[in-house]
């Protein structure tokens, strides 16, 4: 993807987006992760007397995969994103040594790499001599700065400005914005620090009122003084391409995209890995992949009470019958009543209170919704509602749950009610 | 790890995954875990029991006590402080009021030499509320190991699955894990567990039996079974304490305690009554159907006027307006309804909840059921405390004229304590009758919520009420005035 240029002096605005990960991409990232383990296995082959050393040896292959799956530590390949990298390496050290000024917005969906992009490319920047001796770094993110004051203060801080002592950040934000931004004009292209602003979850930022602090960061890297370079990471652009990954996530290992899936994956099936059991073998990958694809709503299901599954497979009657519109408790009692009545399945003749304790524990689980919020005086038994479960979803449910009554069964797949 | 199995039971799989999960303590473990399942399920508890008996550095914190943000960082960090200090230092006590504090002063409390080096779990329990509180919360936490750069793991408990917690624009998914109910046989398992000693393992599973197949299509909740338990062993014992029967004696002991246990469904499991009063029944060995539960409307005595009120209101709410001239009319049209109505009605009014109606028609309705024409004066709608008092021996149906009810306003009470609610009467007529409450008025049928004001109160066509009482209700109050009010609901005919 090649980047956009904007028109103006000496600014050049580029937008990269990191490409998909393709699935060689994939695979690669993967073994090179796992390659730790084959140095195990080499290594173990010539230690194979000595118990103590091999528990120790798979502590430390624990400890380093663990550091690298959980920890998002930098290893040194950058698989598929290599062009965004050189670009961007390059607007820093453009920034950095010329002291020209400039502004990168990376956008990607979440889990491709946009952090670990920016950190490779500051940590391979500040092995250049001269930069690690000039150049400031203030990294921001929208989920902890959520104000302009925060953030302000936050800047001052991690600058180190004269009106900080210790961590606390003296003023009120007029005198803090001021002084920020007279300590940013006061020096010139060929004296003073450039400064390189991260912001993490930038679509945040632009959420705060009246953008002052975007608006601030981009003039002065507009104006011809202290060099800064604004990065900007978001995933908000992506969204849509972001959802269906999401959902292709929870089934299909081999069709996601994203590398955290993999890790999360690669962990599972780590966590099998002890001294009895030193090798992680396929079984402990596919068990992994059946933990990471289960349906949470049909797990909730399996645990209810016969007397809720009852009430489930009657909402599920009234929305046949009504097309989906909305219903009260005592729309859901009677359909219950018809069945508890038909066929004497007087085991199932609870009292209504009983019956409405169920319900409200549904509700309590948010397996049904109320339309509107709950106003004190409206009686409960009337409150519409919403069943937050499909057709579909409960015949699965049904079959998989524990001892279902025949009769009860037979209910949910029949089609008469008025039987 | 034998002495965890038997903290802990039945949750053999779940404990092995958390542990293998954590790993040795200098390990970076997954930064958010979300443990989700039914409620006692178990998950607080293992949790809590895994992270004491391994002695993690673990802080444990509950939302729905900690509802605000700053409680919540600010019990978070003092917690920590806690843990890191040592015995005789008292730490100072830390204040935060935003996340980004919060990060910057965490970083600095897991600086201490306690807490180097080793995995800190945060453990936040009823987890959906955070959904509730600012949203940058539940991101921030699933992140914090990155946010903070240090060795920290968030572990989230909540009985709502993960799919209604992820925020629009997506966030780091946690680990997800899924506590799975307790099924029968584990139910048992756990129930026997704790049988006092001075009976047998086996009588107190069979008892545990009887007990599951009252209740088991009910509740599969472990906290309710474990009380109801409890509460009804007692009453199960009976028999073998008077000497009428031996332990093994299951027959007659199923007898004696099955429909107790029918009776606990209806009463002590639906909060009715207090588990010590129904203790004290057990133990005066009174009758359990004479209870007198929360909703027992045995306690609700109106005068003769205000029931016909009352009564006239139902009608007014489930029946159409358009019946009412077949109901209330003396020479009315036969309007039956065929079969053909019958078959095809969508949905009767009784499941669609009671409708509004202007105070005129519900006058109208009054007039035509009450017998003798009484005069429109205020004393329809108020009742002089003299003549509710005399009321109690004068026959029924007599209404008080208007010369004593205006003296009895100007002498016996200012106009005001009319208008209050009844609560602050009833020490005046306590004085002279142990009676019931006094109330007389639409307003005071209002204020006890039989009634309900429907749109506000400066309505320029009249106010528009609605009858929220139940059929039951209003068929034991019909019932007291010798009213036979089915014959006028549209619904039964």
């Amino acid at each position: 993807m090649m980047p956009k240029e904007c028109d103006g002096p000496g600014v050049r605005m580029g937008i990269l987006e990191p490409r998909q990960m393709t699935g060689d991409c994939f695979f690669s990232s993967g073994q090179g992760i796992c390659s730790g383990f084959q140095f195990v296995e080499m290594s173990s082959r010539k230690l194979k007397s000595n118990n103590l050393k091999h528990s120790e040896c798979l502590s430390q292959v624990q400890r380093i995969l663990r550091e690298r799956f959980c920890h998002q530590s930098l290893h040194s390949n950058l698989f598929g994103v290599q062009v965004q990298y050189k670009h961007l390496i390059e607007l820093l050290k453009r920034t950095a040594i010329y002291g020209e000024s400039n502004s990168v917005l990376i956008i990607g969906p979440r889990g491709s790499g946009k952090t670990m992009l920016i950190n490779h490319a500051l940590k391979e920047l500040m092995e250049v001599e001269e930069v690690s001796e000039n150049v400031l770094q203030v990294h921001l993110n929208g989920l902890l700065q959520i104000n302009d004051n925060i953030a302000l203060k936050e800047i001052t801080r991690q600058l180190n400005l004269e009106n900080v002592v210790g961590d606390k950040v003296f003023g009120s934000f007029a005198e803090n914005l001021s002084f920020l931004l007279e300590a940013l004009k006061k020096g010139d292209r060929t004296s003073s620090c450039p400064v390189i602003f991260i912001l993490d979850e930038f679509d945040l930022f632009a959420h705060h009122k009246n953008q002052t602090l975007l608006y601030n960061l981009f003039d002065i890297s507009q104006s011809a003084q202290t060099p800064v370079a604004v990065v900007g990471l978001t995933c908000r652009l992506c969204l849509s391409e972001d959802r269906s990954v999401r959902e292709v996530l929870q089934k299909h290992f081999n069709v996601s995209k994203n590398l955290r899936s993999l890790h999360m994956l690669l962990m599972l099936a780590l966590n099998r890995v002890t001294s009895s059991h030193p090798f992680m073998t396929a079984a402990d990958l596919m068990e992994a992949n059946q933990l990471c694809s289960m349906d949470s709503k049909a797990n909730i299901v399996h645990g209810l009470s016969v007397l809720e599954i009852c009430l489930i497979i009657a909402m599920k009657h009234l929305n046949d019958i009504y097309e989906e519109e909305p219903f009260n408790f005592q729309m859901v009692y009677n359909e219950f009543q018809k069945f508890v009545q038909r066929k004497a399945h007087s085991v199932y003749n609870f009292e209504k209170p009983v019956v409405m304790k169920a319900f409200e524990h549904l509700q309590q689980l948010e397996l049904i919704r109320p339309m509107e919020r709950t106003s004190v005086n409206a009686q409960r038994e009337y409150q519409l509602m919403k069943l937050l479960l499909d057709n579909t979803q409960i015949m699965n449910a049904l079959q998989k749950y524990p001892n279902c009554p025949t009769d009860v069964r037979q209910w949910a797949t029949s089609s008469l009610s008025w039987l | 790890m034998a002495h965890l199995e038997n903290l802990v039971l039945c949750r053999e799989s779940q404990v092995s995954t958390l542990q293998s999960l954590f790993g040795e303590r200098h390990h970076f473990s997954f930064p958010s875990i979300f443990i989700y399942g039914h409620t006692a399920s178990g998950k607080t508890y293992v949790t809590q029991t895994l992270l004491k008996t391994l002695e993690l550095p673990h802080v444990f914190v509950n939302c729905v006590e900690c509802f605000t943000l700053r409680l919540l960082l600010e019990q978070i960090l003092n917690k920590l402080n806690h843990l890191s200090s040592s015995e005789d230092a008292c730490p100072t006590h830390i204040t935060c009021e935003t996340f980004n504090d919060f990060v910057r002063l965490f970083k600095q409390v897991t600086k201490a030499e306690s807490l180097k080096d080793q995995t800190v779990y945060i453990v936040l329990d009823k987890a959906e509320y955070l959904r509730d509180m600012e949203a940058n919360l539940l991101p921030g936490f699933l992140r914090l190991q990155e946010l903070t750069d240090r060795n920290v793991t968030v572990i989230l408990l909540s009985e709502i699955v993960w799919e209604k917690f992820r925020p629009n624009t997506g966030c780091f998914e946690p680990f997800v894990l899924y506590f799975p109910d307790y099924s029968i046989g584990n139910l048992q398992k756990i129930l026997s567990h704790d049988h006092p000693p001075e009976y047998s393992a086996d009588f107190y599973a069979a008892y545990i039996n009887i007990l599951l197949g009252v209740f088991y299509t009910v509740c599969r909740d472990l906290k309710e079974l474990r009380h109801l338990a409890v509460l009804n062993f007692p009453k199960y014992c009976e028999p073998v304490v008077k000497g009428e029967a031996s332990e093994r004696d299951t027959r007659k002991l199923w007898r004696n305690v099955e429909p107790h246990l029918k009776k606990a469904m209806q009463t002590v499991y639906l909060r009715e009554i207090s588990s010590s009063q129904w203790e004290k029944i057990q133990k005066d060995d009174t009758d359990p159907g004479q209870l007198k539960g929360l909703s027992a409307y045995t306690h609700v005595e109106l005068p003769y006027y205000s029931k016909f009120i009352l009564i006239a209101a139902y009608l007014a709410s489930y029946n159409p307006a358009r019946t009412d001239k077949r109901f209330f009319l003396k020479h009315h049209g036969k309007i039956k309804k065929t079969n053909f109505l019958k078959k095809h009605e969508k949905t009767s009014n009784h499941l669609l909840g009671p409708k509004p109606f202007p105070l005129d028609r519900l006058l109208a309705i009054l007039y035509s059921i009450v017998d003798s024409r009484v005069a429109a004066t205020a004393n329809i709608f108020s009742q002089c405390l003299r003549c509710w008092v005399s009321d109690l021996q004068r026959p029924h149906g007599a209404p008080c004229s208007a010369e004593c009810f205006l003296s009895c306003r100007r002498t016996f009470l200012p106009t005001a304590f009319l208008e209050l609610p009844l609560v602050c009467l009833s020490p005046v007529i306590s004085s002279l009758y142990s009676a019931a409450p006094f109330w007389g008025s639409i307003t005071s049928l209002v204020t006890l919520q039989l009634l309900t004001l429907v749109g506000h109160d400066d309505q320029l066509d009249g106010p528009k009420y609605k009858c929220t009482v139940s059929l039951d209700f209003i068929r034991a109050i019909a019932r007291t005035v010798n009213f036979d009010i089915i014959k006028y609901l549209y619904d039964f005919l």
